[in-house]
């Protein structure tokens, strides 16, 4: 990227910060594009004002998803692309909210977020306020377990087969003939949390 | 309601009391190009209301991408939208090249764009025959079907699988193209613009087509916006968007090419665009095939460093690069924290990968944005106050693969 494209990014970066002091937590510029963080309860006015501010102008939804970070107390980070076809430039809006938060639905503001937030909620178990139909989407009827969570297991809990005797399709929990094979790359001398076999008395001391 | 719950009360009043219909549109119906389910109620004929029940296909990709290495991953793009493979491997390789700060050598670039293209075609020939086929035709999809062969072939002979190929790799692509193939993709290119013309004169202005398409699933400007159209859907209705222009990637900006835009934003307008976009993408295949010839698209076809492998021949003499090797093939390279939205033109419209790394061997997230998704998701307002038969006819025209719709 440019040095023009990055400087054009962030006057417009630091454009929304001054028109949406409350909102905007941060702002950034990396690997050419714009992320500005916002609080969570002010997602839904910010986005509006994207949408409807002269300079943004930023009409189209790209996406919606969500990032699971377990370790800390707002556990995830909604994000939100957003492109203007007519001013021709991109942007990114994160906002980290806690599991038992809600946060609002920007249906209202563009009908298209209808479907990536039910997935969101699908996949990580976001509740959304004021979303009209929050049903799950990609997953199966009657599915338990938010999949995308990083504490829900890759294998899942339970498998389907067709049963000859019950002439249905029965669900069973998951019977692995191997373990799931989930190999730890970190080099044991750069950041492996675990004691390298035989090394038990160095670590103690 | 079917089921009942609102009581039959027919023989109290004595009159024929009138209710609306609900139907089931698939998941196994051969218009719902793959495993779409519909639940349609009608009053008549006409649609009141489309709820589309989709993820019957979904495999959980995402998830999968979370335990795989940055290179493992690259097969299952193929996966989501397999009529043009490669066009989603593209993405991949942009989000992680932006992120490793590497620069694709020239050759690579142009054998990109070159595919990317054929990717192009061989999506918009099944989409227009197979519209076709939705409403009524059976011959074009034989035709159409006929063409995708050869470029299918060519796919094989550049990376080995006629579908899902892995082909664009990190850095560049995985090994350079054969000037036998370079010479039968100019000759296929020139043949092509004829094969177009038979299948112009089949549908263009065939009278079935046009009742069926013409006026039939209208788009304004405010709706593509609102609901989110990228490609054909928005190009249809005279805007013309198109991120190979817009927002150029690869070497597209040195591509002369005119981008083909609808007037009436109908079905039958977006088949239109897609006959004139495959003819736009042969001309960009035979500029291609010139400046591959040209000496200043001569070389490798791999940026060598870090998170690509070595040549065969280093191997055979060097201890460095056979360590290179293995480690690259089983720990994989590490990607810089940082995340990234890479997106490209693809044949439906904006695919885009949005990866969050976190200096490990394996993306902490990866996002898929489908345009098949947010097409889809338009139905039941598109559809709504449409006939039923029109249905087919929509679902045909806004190109769904359910690929890229459930990942």
């Amino acid at each position: 990227m440019s040095d023009a494209q990055d400087h054009a990014l962030k006057e417009l970066g630091a454009y929304i910060e001054v028109k949406q002091p409350d909102a905007v937590l941060e702002v950034s510029v990396a690997f050419g594009e714009l992320t500005v963080t916002v609080t969570a309860s002010s997602i839904a006015d910010f986005v509006r004002f994207l949408k409807t501010d002269e300079t943004c102008r930023f009409s189209t939804l790209i996406d919606i998803t969500a990032v699971d970070y377990p370790q800390r107390r707002q556990r995830f980070d909604v994000v939100y692309h957003f492109l203007s076809m007519y001013r021709n430039q991109r942007i990114r809006i994160k906002s980290a909210v806690r599991e038992d938060e809600m946060i609002a639905s920007i249906t209202d503001i563009h009908p298209s977020a209808n479907w990536f937030e039910r997935e969101v909620f699908d996949m990580f178990g976001i509740l959304y306020s004021g979303h009209p139909d929050l049903r799950r989407i990609l997953t199966d009827y009657g599915f338990r377990g938010h999949p995308l969570r990083k504490d829900f297991p890759t294998t899942g809990y339970v498998e389907v087969r067709y049963d000859e005797d019950a002439k249905r399709v029965v669900y069973e929990p998951v019977s692995l003939p191997q373990d799931y094979r989930q190999f730890d790359f970190m080099s044991p001398w750069e950041g492996a949390n675990y004691i390298l076999p035989g090394d038990e008395k160095g670590a103690a001391k | 309601m079917m089921d009942g719950t609102k009581g039959f009360t027919d023989t109290l009043t004595g009159e024929q009391k009138i209710r609306n219909f609900n139907i089931n549109f698939g998941p196994q119906h051969p218009a719902a190009h793959g495993v779409l389910r519909l639940v349609l109620e009608l009053d008549g004929e006409i649609v009141e209301r489309c709820d589309p029940h989709i993820g019957l296909l979904h495999r959980g990709t995402e998830k999968l991408m979370e335990s795989r290495t940055y290179l493992q991953n690259l097969p299952y793009l193929d996966r989501l939208d397999y009529v043009a493979p490669m066009n989603q491997e593209h993405a991949w390789c942009l989000a992680l090249e932006r992120l490793t700060g590497t620069e694709v050598p020239r050759r690579a670039s142009l054998i990109r764009v070159l595919y990317s293209e054929i990717g192009r075609v061989l999506n918009h020939l099944l989409n227009v025959t197979t519209q076709a086929m939705d409403v009524g035709a059976l011959t074009p999809p034989l035709w159409g079907f006929n063409e995708r062969e050869k470029l299918m072939d060519f796919y094989e002979r550049a990376s080995g699988a006629r579908l899902h190929a892995a082909y664009f790799r990190p850095g560049g692509v995985h090994q350079d193209l054969p000037p036998a193939l370079i010479n039968d993709i100019e000759k296929w290119a020139e043949e092509f613009p004829q094969k177009l013309d038979d299948i112009d004169t089949l549908l263009t202005e065939n009278r079935i087509f046009k009742q069926r398409n013409a006026d039939i699933g209208v788009v304004s400007e405010e709706e593509i916006t609102d609901w989110g159209f990228s490609g054909v859907m928005v190009r249809g209705s005279g805007l013309a968007w198109d991120l190979r222009r817009a927002q150029p990637y690869e070497c597209y900006d040195e591509f002369d090419f005119k981008i083909p835009v609808g007037k009436n934003g109908d079905c039958y307008d977006r088949y239109l665009c897609r006959m004139a976009e495959m003819r736009e993408s042969t001309s960009i295949i035979r500029q291609a095939i010139a400046k591959l010839r040209a000496p200043e698209g001569q070389g490798d076809v791999m940026a060598r460093g870090k998170i690509t492998p070595p040549k065969r021949g280093d191997m055979k003499t060097s201890m460095e690069a056979l360590i290179h090797h293995f480690k690259l093939y089983t720990e994989g390279f590490h990607v810089p924290a940082g995340e990234v939205y890479a997106a490209v033109e693809a044949p439906k419209g904006e695919f885009g990968v949005y990866l969050v790394a976190d200096g490990t061997n394996k993306p902490y997230r990866a996002k898929l944005r489908a345009p098949g998704f947010l097409h889809l998701q338009a139905m039941d307002h598109m559809a709504k106050g449409h006939m039923l038969a029109d249905v087919s006819a929509i679902l045909g025209s806004m190109d769904i693969v359910f690929g890229e719709v459930d990942r």
